[in-house]
């Protein structure tokens, strides 16, 4: 039994949501294999064959690869899943864009989002926000999985020595063409791995307060987030947004500055280490949840909080 | 230009669920089931598109048990002309539904199909890639942004580092994220005509469409509370604790 795990990338790093889709689909036993499509991703290719416990890792290097168009990557996923039990990728929006598509033209269901791996044919996922854990057994030849990345240590980077193999791409007429990106610029960590969060909701008030967030935010090595309400209000970028259908995170430290703590953000950031909620609001469902609360003014609370960080960096 | 809606029924986003003692179901009973908030998106986006002059006609279609017809008024309510229910009281999976979907898509011929990314129950987020699979179309899912012109949709993407656009031919599949509008509250008025609108029922079997399961659910479980922790003071004590206590900075 083999397994294929498809490679999250930029055609330049390798992204640390494969490391746990790989962990995930090690618990099987079987063979790990990797594919990496994109075009000019030798860097990639080279990152997941030293991944420990890859066996192979399979290439489709061209230009119609670049941009993971769902068209062209699924044609190239259908044409390989013969030879596999089980099809594993992260569950980012790259993947829940083409791996639905790849288990359709299969007629196969997918399994969404998985958060453990009970056997070969058996896996657990939230609904309902995360409300309910379902246990799901699967009755299709092929298993179409994505990864709850939170769920699932990421496999070692180093220490592997996988065969790395060229694959012809895929003859897919597609009508849907790249035109543009607008990617968020930002020097901290990646939300989804970071080790701490700050994270921003309505309570903000503007996008200008949402700097309060930053200052904290690199004292602190943190990524920063946000609720829904910020980014519907325009404070924060879309890419910032924790909760059911935005990034789900499990950082060690979760920080939630004027939050309320609807069930959709709860949903994203629930299974953190430590959460601490700074809200004025003594009722906020968010202290339901969290370890250590401040009921105050967040901006009063901010700089204090920032000039004690400080204090601490001076020791 | 026509344009297909799938709308789906589910638990408002308001409640939280209970799973039933024995672990079998979700407990819906006595609760108040909503349209899926994302599938209120699409149905205004393609109400827009109708009302700027891009597209002709507005179909809504929900798949499910006889109830689901309340789903389709309030859709009409909101601007869809017509609507069309897919009755059955069998537990419908996502290869299913897009299954269903496509055989109204291959009788009605749309030029788009825009429906929500995810559904708010079983937060699958599958079935408008499923349908674009079977259909052979395009897809662009997750989108901030329409633009329907010369037989083509340009859409902004929301995407995990940030926006990203792509241009699709029509006909195509288009999935609503959360920042594409803002969906109108309906109106009285609307509401009443929205009782007048046509409303076909079709099966399932009609359609000759398998809908058999091809995921057994073995049990469902709620997942460890969280306890709420201590009340701290101020920032002072905050870093003391997560410095010596929760041993996290």
């Amino acid at each position: 039994m083999s397994v294929l795990v498809i490679a999250e990338h930029d055609n330049q790093t390798l992204k640390a949501a494969t490391l746990s889709a790989i962990t995930a689909a090690a618990s099987l036993g079987g063979e790990i294999h990797v594919l990496v499509a994109g075009s000019q991703c030798g860097k990639v290719v080279e990152q997941a064959a030293s991944i420990a416990g890859v066996a192979c890792v399979r290439v489709a290097d061209a230009t119609q690869y670049e941009h993971a168009l769902a068209e062209h990557l699924a044609a190239l996923i259908v044409g390989l899943a013969p030879g596999y039990s089980h099809l594993f990728a992260p569950a980012t929006t790259s993947a829940k864009n083409v791996m639905p598509r790849v288990a359709a033209l299969l007629d196969v269901a997918q399994v969404s989002e998985i958060v453990a791996v009970e056997s070969a044919d058996t896996f657990v996922r939230p609904i309902y926000a995360g409300n309910v854990l379902a246990t799901v057994r699967s009755a299709d030849r092929i298993k179409v999985l994505t990864v709850r990345t939170t769920a699932f240590a990421a496999a070692p980077g180093e220490g592997g020595a996988a065969v790395i193999e060229s694959l012809a791409p895929a003859t897919e007429v597609s009508a849907s063409r790249f035109v543009s990106q607008q990617l968020t610029r930002s020097e901290r960590p990646e939300l989804t791995s970071a080790q701490r969060v700050i994270s921003g909701g309505r309570g903000m008030g503007s996008s200008e307060n949402f700097a309060l967030l930053d200052d904290i935010a690199d004292q602190l090595g943190a990524a920063v987030g946000a609720s829904r309400a910020a980014v519907d209000a325009g404070f924060a970028p879309n890419d910032y947004q924790v909760g059911q259908t935005g990034k789900v995170v499990a950082p060690q430290l979760y920080i939630a500055v004027g939050i309320s703590g609807a069930i959709q953000h709860l949903a994203g950031m629930k299974d953190s280490k430590v959460i601490v909620a700074i809200n004025k609001d003594e009722e906020a469902p968010i202290f339901q949840i969290a370890d250590y609360g401040v009921v105050g003014d967040l901006f009063k609370v901010l700089p204090e909080l920032s000039r004690e960080l400080d204090k601490l960096q001076q020791n | 230009m026509k344009v297909l809606v799938p709308v789906k029924r589910v638990v408002d986003a308001n409640v939280r669920v209970r799973v039933k003692a024995d672990g079998s179901a979700v407990d819906i009973a006595n609760v108040k089931l909503s349209m899926n908030p994302f599938d209120e998106i699409a149905v205004e986006e393609a109400v827009r598109l109708k009302e700027a002059g891009a597209a002709t006609e507005v179909v809504v279609v929900s798949c499910g048990v006889q109830a689901c017809q309340e789903t389709l008024r309030t859709a009409m309510a909101i601007g869809a002309d017509r609507a069309i229910l897919v009755e059955t009281g069998a537990e419908l999976q996502p290869l299913a539904v897009a299954k269903l979907l496509k055989a109204l898509v291959d009788k009605e011929q749309p030029q788009l199909v825009i429906l929500g990314k995810q559904a708010i129950d079983d937060d699958a987020n599958q079935v408008g890639q499923m349908l674009a699979a079977l259909l052979g179309l395009p897809q662009a899912t997750f989108a901030s942004k329409v633009i329907v012109e010369a037989g083509k949709a340009t859409v902004t993407r929301e995407i995990d580092g940030g926006l990203e656009t792509i241009e699709v031919d029509l006909p195509a599949v288009i999935t609503a994220d959360l920042r594409l509008n803002t969906p109108r509250y309906a109106t009285l008025p609307n509401i009443m005509k929205a009782k007048k609108k046509p409303l076909d029922v079709v099966t399932p079997d009609a359609l000759g469409v398998d809908v058999t399961p091809r995921l057994t659910t073995l049990r469902l479980a709620e997942p460890a509370k969280r306890q709420a922790g201590i009340r701290v003071a101020d920032a002072a004590e905050l870093v003391e604790k997560l410095k010596n206590v929760a041993r996290v900075i």
